[in-house]
């Protein structure tokens, strides 16, 4: 009926409001600041592809992504990117030994024993913890952890994977805490009091019934802390050595692929060289994995929030 | 009752001994994390203090780590840090006006929020990545604080984005109504009522997120910051050096007393930053008396 719908369009043009220039205005101003977020990524993409699509000219992605010897700046010269993706798993591994355990513990005392008392004192001390400077970390890994670890096993390197490790463990544990405090705290309560009408001790209620019933915000929070001790570089860079090492012993000393872009770019290394292209190549391997972990998070973060809504 | 009713399952005794003991260990946990904080500072203090005087804050670097001090890195975070909030400030808070109280639901918004999201997640690195080849290179500002700020505000702004629209969404829908039921544009409501009672909070996430650019070490190292800096930057193109980059610079040398003078760096670097949290405090607790 196209008479009818043009008399409804004209009916609703009468009612129409006066278009202000200036409110439009101001809105595209506000839509351009927005859209900055938008060209931040497009610009990270192009720029860590254009560099990586470079380096891919010269070295096969084969050899990029499979080969065990990683030498870019020494030779005989070998690009295989295994030995920085290697520490930078042990790292990662490490620091997900410590900061899960005390992490999902300390969240479950916080969600499920603490008084509001102690809550108000602990909260705090975890935004001091995250908020600490990841280089005062990398010192302190240097300084105390290391030293430390030589005083228990003699042969520990100077550098090496564990201190960092352990560092970067303390460094994502207030995320971890948080997080899983949050995931436990959306658990209904009522659930708590049918597992107590039951008659089940506090520690089963916790261990049963929250804790699973909080698992896929906890698995959410693991992933987001992995991903963060992934894309770490000071501490790292300061702790675990700049040897590119395919080993499974943390007490050698290894690189991680963060701390491999920081050594290249100490050095004066000068654009268009294949040097200055690899830590583009590495940044955009190091992008890729970060993101999709993020991407895997928020994933089982949107399945969880389902529950109980 | 005897415990035979439920195979299987332990005594009752048994397992409030268990309840008890994990009660006490999940405690023990989380006072780990408080115990190493302390240690923490106490090994960062006790190294650092003694290399803290008023020279020190006053000097270069120097080869002589009775003479070095972190006067060239302090006047460097102090300009990265302003330039920062230069940049990203504005251009954080009209995204979130624009996300929480311009836009509709629809494509458009949620590909700019899953974005914002993904881009919180991105290591510093890359960041700097970034910054090394269209800062400081494309557009050939070298390795000037102005590269480095502006690299810091695109590494700062969705932390900015996300807690400038948390601070909107707890304003009360009801003021925005009520200004426009009385005329107001949208702008006009945004502008004169919702702004200003979400002030509070976004400043609050703005002086938290530069808190993190002042301690963010690698993107400045990316675009070239680790550099001798015996000078002050006088204008935003200058070569410059960071606290949190001098840190490193000293952590890295081998010698014990460049060790000492890293302790003192972080405890300057930690003094800022706890300089910038009370504010940030203050201003929270000004605004909950008020309301």
């Amino acid at each position: 009926m196209p008479a009818a719908g043009t008399a409804q369009a004209a009916a609703r043009a009468d009612f129409k409001r006066p278009r202000r220039w200036g409110e439009e205005g101001i809105r595209g101003l506000l839509l351009l600041c927005a859209l900055v977020s938008v060209l931040t990524t497009l610009g990270i993409i192009v720029t860590l592809s254009t560099e990586t699509f470079g380096f891919l000219r010269q070295v096969p992605a084969t050899e990029f992504l499979f080969g065990t010897r990683w030498s870019p700046l020494l030779a005989p010269r070998s690009y295989g990117v295994l030995p920085l993706v290697g520490g930078t798993f042990m790292i990662v591994l490490g620091s997900a030994l410590i900061a899960i355990p005390v992490g999902l513990g300390s969240a479950i005392y916080l969600s499920e024993y603490a008084s509001d008392r102690v809550r108000r004192v602990i909260k705090p001390v975890l935004e001091i913890l995250a908020g600490i400077p990841t280089v005062v970390y990398g010192y302190f890994a240097l300084t105390s952890v290391t030293p430390l670890l030589k005083l228990i096993i003699p042969d520990t390197q100077i550098f090496n994977a564990a201190s960092a490790a352990i560092v970067v463990g303390i460094m994502i544990l207030p995320l971890v805490a948080s997080l899983c405090d949050d995931a436990l705290a959306a658990v209904p309560r009522s659930l708590r009091e049918a597992g107590h009408a039951l008659g089940a001790t506090r520690l089963e209620v916790s261990t049963q019934i929250v804790v699973p019933g909080a698992l896929s915000g906890i698995l959410a929070a693991f992933v987001l802390a992995a991903s963060r001790a992934f894309g770490e570089t000071m501490a790292v860079t300061l702790a675990a050595g700049a040897t590119p090492n395919l080993t499974w012993n943390p007490l050698e000393s290894i690189q991680t692929m963060t701390a491999y872009i920081v050594q290249v770019s100490l050095g004066d290394t000068p654009a268009g060289g294949i040097e200055y292209q690899t830590i583009f190549a590495v940044g955009a391997l190091l992008f890729a994995i970060t993101l999709a972990m993020n991407v895997l998070s928020h994933r089982i973060m949107k399945r969880y929030r389902e529950v109980y809504e | 009752m005897s415990d035979a009713a439920w195979p299987g399952l332990p005594s009752l005794a048994r397992r409030h001994r268990r309840a008890a003991l994990a009660r006490r260990g999940f405690a023990l946990l989380t006072w780990l994390g408080v115990a190493l904080l302390a240690v923490l500072l106490l090994r960062v203090g006790r190294q650092g203090f003694a290399w803290l005087d008023w020279g020190f804050l006053t000097s270069f670097p120097s080869r002589f780590p009775a003479q070095a001090g972190v006067l060239s890195a302090l006047a460097g975070t102090l300009w990265l840090i302003g330039l920062t909030a230069l940049f990203s400030v504005p251009i954080g808070i009209a995204a979130a006006i624009y996300l929480e109280e311009f836009s509709r639901p629809g494509r458009l918004r949620s590909a700019i929020e899953v974005n914002i999201a993904n881009l919180a997640g991105v290591p510093s690195i890359v960041y700097g990545l970034l910054g090394l080849a269209f800062f400081v290179r494309g557009l050939n500002l070298g390795r000037s604080v102005l590269a480095g700020a502006l690299t810091m505000s695109l590494l700062i702004l969705p932390t900015i984005i996300i807690a400038a629209r948390e601070a909107l969404k707890a304003v009360p829908q009801s003021l925005r109504q009520g200004a426009m039921a009385l005329g107001a544009t949208r702008w006009q409501a945004v502008r004169h009522h919702a702004l200003p009672s979400a002030l509070p909070g976004i400043l609050t996430g703005i002086i938290l997120s530069l808190s993190r650019a002042i301690g963010e070490a690698a993107p400045l190292i990316m675009i070239g910051a680790l550099t001798y800096i015996a000078f002050t930057p006088d204008g935003p193109l200058d070569d410059f050096t960071a606290l949190p980059i001098q840190i490193y610079n000293w952590a890295s040398r081998p010698q014990k007393d460049f060790h000492g003078l890293a302790a003192a760096g972080i405890l300057v670097l930690l003094a800022v930053l706890l300089l910038m949290n009370a504010a940030a405090v203050a201003i929270r607790y000004r605004s909950q008396r008020k309301s």
